[in-house]
């Protein structure tokens, strides 16, 4: 925790606009791919303990899509897109005409589609990030699992883990026309900076943290 | 003893020791590996949900020993003696360890489940605890539960079904 002691609730308020940013940009996106109208929901940032993080996600043993992301540069971190396996399917079936097969087992053709929607998803994500806070950020190529949502995320958590029992995630969720009653979310995106990242991200904003 | 069996849940980076009849439990191993250690003849078993292999890897202030190998295996070792299990009947069962992502890039630096397994092995052969059985690798996540009845491991997968060890 003690890691954390000087982030604030403006700190997470600066968070909170990035994810707006961000999930922004990557609706829209996505909105054009599917000629759909997409929205998004108030991104939520929180410090949680890794239960609590898996618990965000359904629950650890909840099984979910996910494209993982590991971004280097000046805001090193992990970057995950989580889809419910219904949405998976649905997008599957939008995207290349394929019905959705047993779950966890798709086609080679409905993989590269989920995999190069996340791609551009967390693409347009980060270069909105990227222009905001005019810092570099290099995505690695998108990996991909089903599986546990426990098992998927705790990789991306490996460098938080070594400095802290918590991490702060930038939680935004996609939804398909938030005024229509019952819809289902699209997906959601977990952005987990490594904990020297946070300087960074505050310093190019020309916010400094107190001593 | 408690009268009534209850599910003891093991949370990630954590761990923690019972008595028969309950079982212990913890979801959505995937790169982490979980460790039970057990001694069926004074009816005690532990169970450590361990995400990283070595604690020289920690940067914090305070240190979480059920989060590396080398020190939450002996952390359950003493809980258990403390108990009054003895320390030439425990024995170990091991699952986890698995690759979730297939990595291209090496650098990434994410061999960490395998170093977790390699990690953990070490660390029981120092203890002197002998490896009964095991279910690693792979690149699946795993839920595992542990009866202190019939001192079996039961590994559950999404899609390879469940399996007792």
């Amino acid at each position: 925790m003690e890691f954390y002691d000087r982030i604030t609730a403006f700190h997470l308020d600066i968070l909170r606009e990035i994810g707006n940013i961000g999930a922004g940009n990557a609706a829209t996106a996505l909105s054009k791919l599917l000629n759909k109208k997409i929205d998004m929901k108030v991104p939520d940032v929180s410090l949680v303990s890794f239960d609590e993080m898996m618990d965000m996600a359904g629950g650890a043993e909840n099984v979910v899509v996910s494209i993982f992301f590991r971004l280097e540069g000046e805001v090193p971190g992990s970057m995950f897109f989580l889809l419910p396996l219904e949405q998976a399917d649905r997008f599957i079936y939008q995207l290349t005409g394929e019905e959705g097969a047993a779950p966890v087992r798709y086609s080679e053709i409905a993989e590269s589609a989920l995999r190069e929607l996340g791609n551009i998803m967390a693409g347009s994500y980060l270069s909105a990030l990227s222009d905001f806070t005019s810092l570099c950020l290099y995505p690695s190529v998108p990996y991909m699992s089903i599986d546990m949502a426990g098992a998927v995320i705790s990789p991306g958590l490996i460098e938080t883990s070594q400095v802290s029992d918590f991490a702060i995630v930038i939680n935004t969720e996609l939804v398909e026309d938030e005024m229509t009653p019952g819809t289902r979310i699209n997906g959601c995106f977990f952005l987990v900076p490594d904990p020297g990242s946070f300087q960074a991200i505050f310093h190019s904003l020309g916010v400094y943290q107190s001593e | 003893m408690s009268e009534v069996k209850q599910i003891i849940k093991v949370g990630i980076a954590d761990l923690k020791i019972t008595e028969t009849p309950d079982s212990l439990r913890t979801a959505g191993l995937g790169s982490c590996v979980g460790v039970v250690l057990y001694d069926a003849s004074s009816s005690l078993a532990g169970m450590a949900h361990i995400m990283l292999p070595d604690s020289r890897m920690a940067r914090g202030r305070e240190l979480n020993l059920a989060k590396y190998a080398d020190t939450a295996l002996k952390e359950l070792l003493s809980r258990l003696m403390g108990q009054g299990a003895s320390s030439i009947n425990i024995r170990a069962k091991i699952a986890g360890g698995a690759q979730m992502f297939k990595f291209t890039n090496p650098s990434d630096s994410m061999r960490i489940g395998p170093r977790n397994i390699e990690a953990v092995k070490l660390e029981l052969e120092r203890l002197r605890v002998p490896l009964i059985a095991e279910d690693t690798g792979g690149n699946s996540g795993r839920t595992i539960e542990f009866d202190t009845g019939s001192w079996l491991l039961n590994v559950r997968t999404v899609n390879k079904g469940s399996i007792d060890l």
